[in-house]
């Protein structure tokens, strides 16, 4: 129960600060909690591996993705000179597997923005206010009921089949998900006792939401990122491979899986590898957004 | 670990005991020791307690001799010998079948939270009569015959009915009573019993413990009972251990450790007992006409008049009263304690006075003037005049936020002063409630409990409120940190001449700090006086209920 030792000066003199600044947040915990987590350390390195593939493609691929080799159509996976084989047209499938890669995050990255963007402030006002709720959980209702395909198709067919197009109907597609889940985190946070704490100061509605929801919130809008991150990967793939989304010549996995099947039983690793791309990337987003889930909240799995 | 215990005078008329035991928990942060060499022994149809504070290793000790440590706890030496039988082995996971036969058959346990250790969704009866089946003594209709038989020994009323029923259809008193069925059903020899009462009432709780005694008593089972309450404790016990950090600091009769206490540790536990001191330390507050005298002239700080508030209840017509026709008025400086048990309308009636729930009617006045008087800037300054301190430490700090930030909040949302002024009265506020300066950027992860509860006073008196509204404000706290905290209040009060609103379900801690106290009885105030008036001059019987269930008699 002794006071603190603390000068009186400090407290009466203005020109000193009378307190310590901030230095700095639990980041450190977060990160040794991750490294801590096998399956994080795999995952974290996967990703770090795509992440590199995707934004190094122009300068590690032996070749410009879309270049044609007439001479060596079919070429083996091993050949001197193409690590994974050609194509059809002789292209170097390790180039475009490399290019493709970029698209898929591209386009990931572009569509978890559109649902972040759109659904967080959808989620925080009708977790908030109650006479919200009923109209944005009806307009979620309605963007789930309707297939998801059809809007890409729609899209597709008023503003043609574009990269940006496929994120627009894939990020659209996911935002019902952020909503509910930003959704819930108000409803669990609105009755916590420090925003009891905060109405009772006399805060605003929109304080409220800024100050104590949202960043507590965050944790839970950066695991459904890495949620929706893969979904929408495969999204991206199949939207390509229906030719709704990238055009070729432009690589893409999906559209390398649809050109493969044509002559599947001659060159399978043309339809292995891009595939096999497909899976890494979402093995690496689920195995990393597990190990992050687990690290921000270490209350709730143990 | 090495075999049967070979000399048996030893063990003569003892059934558990524990010798030199270490547990270890693996954490992030490597191996973390919480028990250090902790001696104990339970006598055949014998009743000890093991005290301490939460972090003491109480709850820990007995989870190793029962074999239910968390999944990263694990023994790392000293020995646990039941009836004789050294059985560390097993309970080190070594022996599956022997850890089996020990729990259950030998040594039963009823756990803390009767709310959450039965499956919501089977019946009573039915698990009940399952550890019968497993531990092979009943079988079919046999055991769901034995299934009521024990849950009207444990007190069930209309016991063949009521097995029938889901927990949901069950009170917290009557699960716990359930799980007392439970515990006994394979007649073990030892009932640990681990802070079996903690999350009821205290009416309640004495009907448990009382029932709990007699069946250990008629059919001679010893009992561990683990518990916070030194007054608890010592009421219902044998012997008593203390133990702090995770050492046996004291251990010796009840009546000895209560009247003499000889360690430290054991000292300051007795002291901060606020059951005991209820009973025994003389009242050192002024009376509040006293205070009030003072002060003629000046209006009530609160005053409320005829509150109601009801609730509609899913699935039925009628409305609940919550709190029915409630009137009181608090004189400035001094402190009004609401009393009551759960379900008794005192929650209700702070969140009432504090805005956060609209009455239905009625009407609350904070120095003449009404919340829901219409005008911001009239509203804002009644919201200015009061500030609430909550229950839950560990529930009521954003902690996303750093100390600073959280008690420099209302001075921002207010627009009082510039940064630099804020920083000064944030330092200011810090030395009030006895916090050091340094720890103004740390987040409420990084603080102990009875720390965020000064941190959330701190915020409480940012704005130089008039009133404060303790809402169980120290009734998640370990007596030792309590105690502190309620000396930090009532410091508060004479140097800031704060008027308190305090709620809490713990009549004893009423005696240290109110003036006045309310007790509340299903949503109405059931006796209204100054405090000791109400606790040597109780006029309605309730009250004399609630004043006789507090633990500490033997004091």
């Amino acid at each position: 129960m002794s006071r603190p030792v603390s000068p009186p000066a400090t407290s009466t003199t203005p020109a000193v600060d009378p307190l310590p600044t901030d230095l700095g947040s639990s980041r450190g915990r977060v990160l040794r909690s991750l490294l801590h987590d096998r399956l994080g350390v795999i995952g974290g390195s996967l990703l770090l591996l795509v992440v590199a593939a995707a934004l190094l493609a122009p300068w590690i691929s032996p070749y410009p993705p879309t270049q044609v080799h007439f001479e060596t159509p079919f070429q083996q996976p091993r050949t001197v000179g193409f690590p994974l084989g050609t194509d059809d047209l002789g292209r170097d499938i390790l180039s475009r597997v490399l290019h493709g890669t970029r698209a898929s995050l591209q386009v990931g990255l572009l569509a978890v923005l559109l649902s972040v963007v759109v659904g967080t402030p959808l989620g925080l006002l009708a977790g908030y206010w109650r006479w919200l709720d009923g109209i944005v959980s009806r307009l979620t209702d309605l963007v789930l009921a309707f297939p998801f395909l059809v809007l890409a198709v729609g899209l597709a067919a008023i503003r043609g089949a574009s990269l940006s197009n496929a994120a627009i109907a894939l990020g659209l597609a996911h935002v019902p998900q952020m909503i509910r889940v930003v959704r819930a985190e108000t409803l669990r946070l609105e009755g916590a006792e420090f925003v009891l704490a905060a109405r009772t100061m006399d805060a605003s509605g929109a304080r409220i939401l800024a100050t104590h929801v949202l960043p507590n919130a965050v944790p839970s809008i950066i695991v459904q990122a890495t949620v929706i991150m893969p979904a929408v990967v495969i999204g991206e793939a199949l939207l390509s491979f229906l030719g709704l989304g990238i055009q070729p010549p432009t690589p893409s996995l999906g559209i390398m899986l649809s050109d493969a099947q044509q002559y599947i039983f001659r060159a399978p690793y043309a339809a292995l590898f891009p595939g096999l791309a497909i899976a890494v990337i979402c093995l690496a987003f689920n195995l990393f957004g597990d190990a992050l889930r687990d690290a921000i909240d270490p209350g709730g799995s143990r | 670990m090495t075999g049967p215990v070979t000399s048996q005078d030893q063990s003569q008329g003892e059934f558990l005991r524990i010798e030199g035991l270490d547990v270890g928990y693996t954490t992030s942060a490597g191996q973390q020791q919480v028990l250090h060499g902790v001696d104990l022994s339970v006598g055949r149809g014998q009743t000890v307690a093991v005290v301490g504070a939460s972090g003491s290793g109480k709850s820990t000790t007995a989870a190793a001799a029962i074999g239910l440590l968390a999944g990263n706890g694990r023994i790392t030496g000293g020995r646990i010998c039941v009836a004789g039988e050294d059985v560390t082995h097993a309970l080190r996971g070594g022996d599956e079948a022997r850890l089996r036969r020990l729990r259950g058959r030998q040594i039963g346990l009823v756990p803390q939270d009767p709310m959450s250790n039965l499956n919501p969704s089977a019946r009573i009866g039915r698990q009940v009569a399952e550890t019968l089946v497993v531990h092979g003594l009943a079988k079919g209709a046999a055991a769901r015959e034995r299934a009521v038989e024990l849950l009207q020994e444990a007190g069930i009323p209309d016991a063949g009915r009521r097995a029938k029923q889901y927990p949901h259809e069950f009170s917290g008193g009557m699960r716990q009573r359930v799980l007392i069925a439970i515990a006994l059903a394979a007649e073990p020899e030892l009932l640990i019993a681990d802070e079996p009462t903690s999350a009821l009432d205290v009416t309640v709780q004495r009907q448990i413990l009382d029932h709990l005694q007699e069946l250990t008593r008629a059919r001679g089972t010893s009992l561990l009972l683990i518990t916070h309450d030194l007054g608890l404790a010592s009421d219902r016990c044998d012997d008593v251990v203390v133990m702090s950090e995770g050492r046996v600091v004291e251990r010796g009769p009840a009546r000895r450790i209560l009247a003499t206490p000889e360690h430290d540790y054991t000292r300051a536990l007795v002291a901060a007992a606020p059951s005991v001191a209820a009973r025994t330390a003389p009242r050192t507050r002024p009376a509040v006409a006293a205070v009030a005298a003072g002060r003629r002239g000046e209006p009530p700080v609160l005053e409320v008049r005829d509150l109601v508030k009801e609730f509609r209840v899913r699935g039925q017509r009628e409305k609940l009263r919550a709190v029915d026709g409630v009137s009181f008025t608090v004189p400035a400086g001094t402190t009004t304690a609401v009393v009551g048990e759960s379900g008794s309308g005192k929650t209700t009636t702070a969140r009432l006075v504090l805005g956060l729930e609209e009455a239905t009617s009625g009407s609350v006045l904070v120095r003449g003037e009404s919340l829901s008087s219409s005008g911001r800037a009239r509203r804002r300054a009644v919201r200015r005049d009061m500030q609430p301190v909550f229950q839950d430490p560990y529930g009521s700090l954003d902690p996303t936020m750093t100390v600073e930030k959280l008690i420099d909040e209302p001075l921002r949302i207010f627009a009082v002063g510039d940064p630099r002024s804020r920083r000064t009265r944030v330092a200011e506020l810090l030395d009030h409630v006895a916090l050091s300066r340094t720890l103004a950027q740390r987040r409420p992860a990084e603080l102990s409990g009875g720390q965020r509860q000064r941190v959330a006073i701190a915020r409480a008196l940012a704005l130089d409120p008039k009133l404060v509204v303790c809402d169980e404000a120290v009734s998640a706290l370990d007596v030792l940190v309590q105690q502190q905290v309620l000396q930090l209040l009532e410091r508060l009060q004479e140097d800031l001449g704060l008027t308190y609103l305090f709620i809490t379900h713990d009549l004893a801690v009423v005696r240290h700090l109110a003036h006045d106290v309310l007790v509340m009885r299903r949503g109405r105030v059931v006796e209204h006086g100054s405090v000791d008036d109400v606790f040597e001059r109780p006029q309605h019987e309730y009250t004399v209920d609630l004043l006789s269930a507090i633990p500490g008699r033997a004091a």
